[in-house]
């Protein structure tokens, strides 16, 4: 799995409560967009990717974007043949793209995962699966993230 | 060692799919945090799970700084045959840590 | 942080009456939390406070110390030595004639009888330990004692509750009395009661006290926090499981 280097062009420094002690949060305001494309591009070079087959579930709204539930679940019968090979998780405004790579195979019985994930600001969640046959599918999420009140800073 | 709790049907059918749930303890730094000097912390994460039955892969999830800490992964397989399920997380470091566990299966 | 000093400030414009909540509209932060909070907090196997009840079971039966003992040597199996006693905590130690909270009583308990340094306040063996002894009362209704030792002191917590401080001059009463259900920064204010404690914050992202989220509150209205086993911190906790009385105890919680 390689990694890119983004060089990120801007940068904005937000003070937002993230933990225990002083600590503030670097964000690459408008980089992500552009690396998420990217990273979906590197994924699926010049396949076409089609919406369906995968559901993404996200809560619509969260208090707090450390910690929020995810579930990734995709359409297939998981034999040998027909199998879902990969999951990948990207998001949109973080300072990086990733978010997680679940490998999965006919010894899953079904396509599902859940995961938390943090996200650093309201923002546009998608999955891709890549199947046996080599296809792509995709769905997307949009959640609204709140900020805590009473922080510790 | 960090703390983990793995939840997962310890008997199951010939072929039922069972879910397996896995938590452990970890901050998951993330590198994008400064401390109140200005300086960063550096990022600590797990960035590697992945669980056999009876030696043979059946899922393995790279993570990446935007997975919370205290990292919960549920996944699926099937109950193919009785023996051990072995979860292992890898972090940033290299190093391992491994928890392993008996299935029956009937 | 914009947002947040906007909501207060139209809270302080408002004529507090401190009446208190009546008993049967108290309700635990559990019902302001959010479908997923509440998931997280209901499944005892993605709960991540659980990862510190577990440590907290191990530590339970280690020997520490000068004197070599394990908590398990005097108090034995804890689902039974320990059930109810979170809940009737802060409780008076009459040796030292004030109450003490259950991270105290911990502490004391290594100093006394372990003759083991104490834990750190916050640190994962004493948020472990706590939160093993606070999850054997859950379920059970918050029981702290009326005595007249106690009075006092719970007279201390209560003006503190409703007294205004900070740069944001607000009482804790303004908010969670007055206030409670309405929105503050995108989160619904909840009534303030202890029922969940050692609880795990999805802000700190790890288990905390109570203590660490009164400060966190007093930070947020821009007063100097109490220091960490402070008298005063005591005393409003003592007040709060006195507010919550009867209610149940659900540690650990899950909160934002």
């Amino acid at each position: 799995m390689h990694r890119k280097q983004r060089l990120l062009t801007r940068r904005r420094i937000l003070l937002v409560a993230a933990g225990a002690g002083l600590a503030s949060f670097v964000r690459a305001a408008g980089a992500t967009e552009a690396a998420m494309a990217e990273a979906i591009r590197d994924l699926i070079g010049e396949a076409p990717l089609e919406p369906g087959k995968v559901k993404l579930e996200l809560p619509s709204i969260v208090e707090n974007g450390n910690t929020v539930p995810l579930t990734v679940s995709v359409e297939s019968p998981m034999t040998q043949a027909d199998h879902v090979e990969s999951i990948h998780i990207f998001n949109q405004k973080n300072p990086q793209p990733y978010v997680a790579v679940f490998h999965l195979g006919p010894r899953a019985g079904k396509a599902r995962v859940a995961t938390r994930i943090r996200l650093a600001d309201s923002q546009r969640v998608t999955a891709i699966a890549r199947l046996a046959d080599g296809s792509f599918w995709s769905d997307s999420a949009e959640i609204i993230v709140t900020l805590a009140a009473c922080t510790e800073q | 060692m960090a703390r983990v709790l793995i939840n997962f049907p310890q008997r199951a059918k010939r072929g039922d799919i069972i879910e397996i749930k896995t938590l452990i303890q970890h901050p998951m730094e993330t590198g994008y945090r400064l401390d109140n000097k200005g300086a960063t912390i550096p990022r600590e994460i797990i960035n590697l799970f992945a669980c056999t039955y009876n030696g043979d892969e059946v899922f393995r999830a790279e993570l990446f700084p935007a997975i919370s800490a205290n990292p919960f992964i549920a996944f699926s397989t099937v109950a193919a045959e009785s023996g051990e399920l072995v979860f292992s997380w890898t972090d940033d470091r290299g190093q391992t840590q491994t928890e392993t566990r008996q299935i029956i299966v009937e | 942080m914009k947002a947040l000093l906007g909501g207060v400030l139209g809270l302080a414009a408002q004529v507090a009456l401190a009446a208190g909540i009546a008993p049967e509209e108290r309700r635990s932060g559990y019902d302001f939390a959010g479908p997923e909070i509440r998931a997280m907090q209901d499944d005892d196997t993605t709960n991540p406070g659980n990862l510190w009840v577990l440590q907290g079971e191990t530590l339970w039966a280690k020997p520490v110390g000068a004197a070599s003992r394990s908590c398990a040597d005097c108090h034995g199996d804890s689902r039974d030595s320990m059930k109810g006693v979170a809940a009737r905590y802060p409780a008076l130690d009459p040796t030292l004639a004030r109450p003490l909270d259950l991270e105290q009583r911990i502490n004391r308990c290594r100093s006394e009888h372990q003759r083991a340094e104490p834990l750190a306040w916050e640190s994962d063996d004493l948020l472990a330990l706590t939160a093993f002894v606070a999850r054997q009362s859950r379920g059970l209704p918050i029981a702290v004692s009326t005595g007249p030792e106690l009075r006092p002191f719970a007279e201390l917590g209560r003006e503190l509750f409703e007294g205004r401080e900070g740069q944001l001059n607000l009482s804790c009463s303004q908010c969670h009395d007055d206030n409670w259900g309405k929105r503050l920064a995108g989160n619904v204010i909840p009534q303030g009661h202890p029922t969940g404690y050692p609880v795990y914050r999805l802000e700190w992202q790890s288990l905390g006290s109570l203590q660490r989220r009164l400060r966190n509150c007093m930070t947020g209205v821009r007063a100097e926090p109490f220091d960490y086993g402070a008298p005063e911190a005591v005393a409003i906790e003592l007040y709060l499981m006195e507010r919550a009385r009867g209610m149940s105890m659900a540690p650990p919680a899950v909160r934002p």
